[in-house]
């Protein structure tokens, strides 16, 4: 019975935000005509091929076009751990799309994750982040959505479970998580870090996966870019520093740079949700962007040494049956001393998909295998296979063991148990 | 002596990268992925009783087979995984190495049926079913059952695990294509029990000496099929 002493306490916290919320909402869209400047900014065509480019840099396609559907018609599902939230048709359409919104209906969603209708938004749209982006930039994204060709298609119905569909609740979820303000650039570094700092907290929503999570599913304060699984998709976004015990260590800007820009780098290739971004979105941003990006992450500070273990599982006969493995299956590729072929196959001896703290990554990479993303630097990738149709849940646990604990490797073993969870994750 | 700066060069590169596994440069290579299950020729796995041969198929309806897994109308993770981000051109490689390979087949293993089964099987795949107004396989897949080009994949040499299986796909809506989809039509009007038949005959069927796809245009199917161009009348 104790267990449930939760629910009242929850429902009046609820209901508290509900009556907040309703005295305060603020009154809803009006139907008065474009402000005549910015009417004209929105036709300008300049200023739609930034708002292109800014769109792709944001890759609002990831979630706002479903699997073959229309371009930013909406309609994909994304999972989080409280159900699945679908994204929205944001394409002109007057019925379904964003054809009766004025830019300020737009720039109240993208600033401070309120709907046209006044409505509290899901954070699933990452107005956590998105809030940082500049009125102008938004104004140029707008112009751009309100230039492709309008698509019919109703959003889906959301898939939220009981009391998380309650949108009210949002507004604690908002006291907790959510700061809005537009990025303010830091006179005491150069202009392309800031822009970098723009991009990654901002528009590029990077924390948005690369971050821990709490219970509640906000981003915890002063953890930003250190890491943390995705939520409702089982893979592992690795911590973004290059600094001592950073995820990324010992990659150089031009590392950074490569890996956003052809989905591989001397130290890493982009896998999983990584690959879709990279393909979708950073391979197409400009030199500079790329740049300012490395700059700002290389400024990141370096983390605390992860503290070691203390288990009384010996990995010992693990990292032993995982040698034979890794020289019968690996080596002739990823090399015997985990070095990899430059430009070729990634490095394993200290990369950063291998060492993340839950080993979900070297896993699901051993079970699925796939090809490094298809860029325009590197239009026919080479691939690794799959192994989940030749290796058992036992031997996928011992070769994963065997890499994360090899050469200068020092990452806790993966277990039998741990694989059974992955091998059959179904693909969104 | 101005060629001793490129021998130098050569050995001392040589030296450096003793330990880097040679890697060619071979499409064969770069498509790892694919070749690990379905063979490196595309043979498939006979042994494993489940992954297709792909080699001769038609290029385009291997092709098709790769775009359909990236747009959800066929399921099956791991393939859905594999392709996702390959690109148009990269697909149409791919296809075309498939679709050139020359290997022998290999008989895969069949399950240990009653010889009605398999009568039923040779009925459905030469005649088919005028009751369950189900045509026969050789109307559209050749009279060799090779295939047909450009998009008719062939059904010889394929495991009974996988005919099978495709075939209660497209009943459960996770193997699927263009519209209308003649193939789904097709799927429903079989019993389970046909299904079982039918892929037995076919996976014992003896491979004929030529196993090219038969030309494009020499059929007239008896179904309206989206993947033929909407060709064919028939209800």
């Amino acid at each position: 019975m104790k267990r449930l002493l939760w629910v009242p306490v929850v429902l009046i916290v609820m209901a508290l935000a509900a009556w907040w919320w309703q005295s305060h909402r603020s009154n809803t869209a009006s139907a008065a005509a474009e402000d005549p400047a910015i009417a004209a900014m929105l036709k300008d065509s300049s200023t739609i091929a930034k708002g292109r480019y800014l769109a792709t840099a944001g890759d609002c396609t990831s979630c706002h076009t479903a699997q073959s559907g229309q371009l930013y018609a909406g309609g994909r599902l994304l999972p989080t751990p409280f159900g699945n939230i679908p994204a929205s048709n944001i394409t002109p359409d007057p019925d379904t799309g964003l054809g009766h919104w004025r830019f300020d209906d737009f720039w109240r969603a993208l600033h401070t994750g309120v709907g046209r209708d006044g409505e509290l938004l899901y954070p699933a749209f990452s107005y956590t982040s998105f809030t940082k982006i500049t009125r102008e930039d938004a104004i140029a994204i707008f112009a751009y959505l309100k230039s492709l060709p309008s698509i019919h298609e109703e959003t889906k119905p959301l898939g939220l479970r009981f009391p998380y569909n309650v949108r009210a609740g949002l507004a604690a979820w908002r006291a907790l998580y959510f700061k809005p303000g537009v990025y303010q650039a830091d006179p005491a570094h150069p202009e392309s870090w800031n822009r970098g700092a723009y991009l990654v907290e901002g528009l590029g929503h990077c924390n948005e996966c690369h971050a821990p999570r709490g219970a509640w599913g906000g981003v915890e304060k002063g953890a930003q870019l250190s890491g943390g699984r995705i939520p409702g998709m089982d893979w592992y976004a690795p911590d973004l520093s290059t600094q001592a015990h950073g995820g990324l260590q010992g990659w150089s800007k031009q590392d950074v740079v490569d890996l956003l820009k052809t989905g591989q780098s001397s130290k890493g290739v982009a896998f999983g949700p990584m690959a879709d971004v990279v393909a979708n979105s950073t391979q197409y941003l400009s030199d500079e962007d790329l740049q300012a990006i490395a700059d700002y992450l290389q400024s990141l500070p370096a983390r605390p040494e992860p503290i070691a273990e203390k288990t009384s599982f010996d990995s010992k006969p693990l990292v032993d049956q995982g040698n034979s493995i890794y020289v019968q299956r690996c080596a002739s590729c990823h090399g015997n001393d985990g070095q990899g072929v430059p430009g070729v196959y990634p490095p394993l001896d200290g990369n950063s998909s291998v060492l993340e703290p839950t080993g979900i990554n070297a896993t699901r990479a051993v079970l699925l295998g796939g090809f490094a993303p298809v860029t325009s630097g590197n239009p026919r990738p080479y691939s690794m296979p799959p192994y989940a149709q030749q290796l058992s849940d036992a031997e996928v646990a011992a070769v994963v063991t065997f890499i994360r604990r090899s050469w200068s490797n020092h990452a806790p073993a993966v277990q039998e148990r741990d694989v059974i969870k992955y091998r059959h994750t179904p693909m969104d | 002596m101005p060629w001793v700066l490129p021998l130098v060069c050569m050995v001392v590169g040589g030296l450096a990268h003793a330990d880097r596994p040679s890697v060619p440069d071979t499409l064969q290579q770069r498509i790892a992925a694919c070749t690990t299950c379905h063979g490196a020729h595309g043979e498939g796995s006979p042994g494993s009783g489940f992954f297709p041969r792909l080699a001769g198929k038609p290029a385009g309806y291997l092709a098709l087979q790769i775009q359909n897994f990236q747009r959800g109308l066929r399921k099956y993770a791991p393939m859905e995984y594999t392709v996702r981000q390959l690109s148009p051109e990269y697909i149409r490689e791919i296809a075309e190495y498939f679709a050139a390979q020359q290997v022998p087949y290999e008989r895969p293993p069949v399950p240990d049926l009653a010889p009605s089964f398999l009568r039923r099987g040779q009925q459905l795949v030469t005649t088919g079913d005028p009751a369950l107004k189900v045509p026969p396989c050789q109307a559209c897949h050749g009279k060799a059952l090779t295939g047909t080009e450009p998009s008719v994949p062939g059904l010889v040499g394929l495991p009974y695990d996988y005919i099978s299986s495709q075939l209660g796909s497209w009943r459960t809506g996770t193997r699927a294509s263009a519209a209308p989809d003649c193939m789904a039509t097709i799927a429903n009007r079989l019993t389970p029990a046909d299904i079982t038949a039918v892929a037995a005959w076919l996976a014992s069927h003896d491979v004929p000496a030529d196993t090219h796809p038969q030309p494009a245009g020499s059929i007239t199917p008896p179904l309206s099929c989206g993947v033929l161009g909407g060709q064919g009348g028939g209800t």
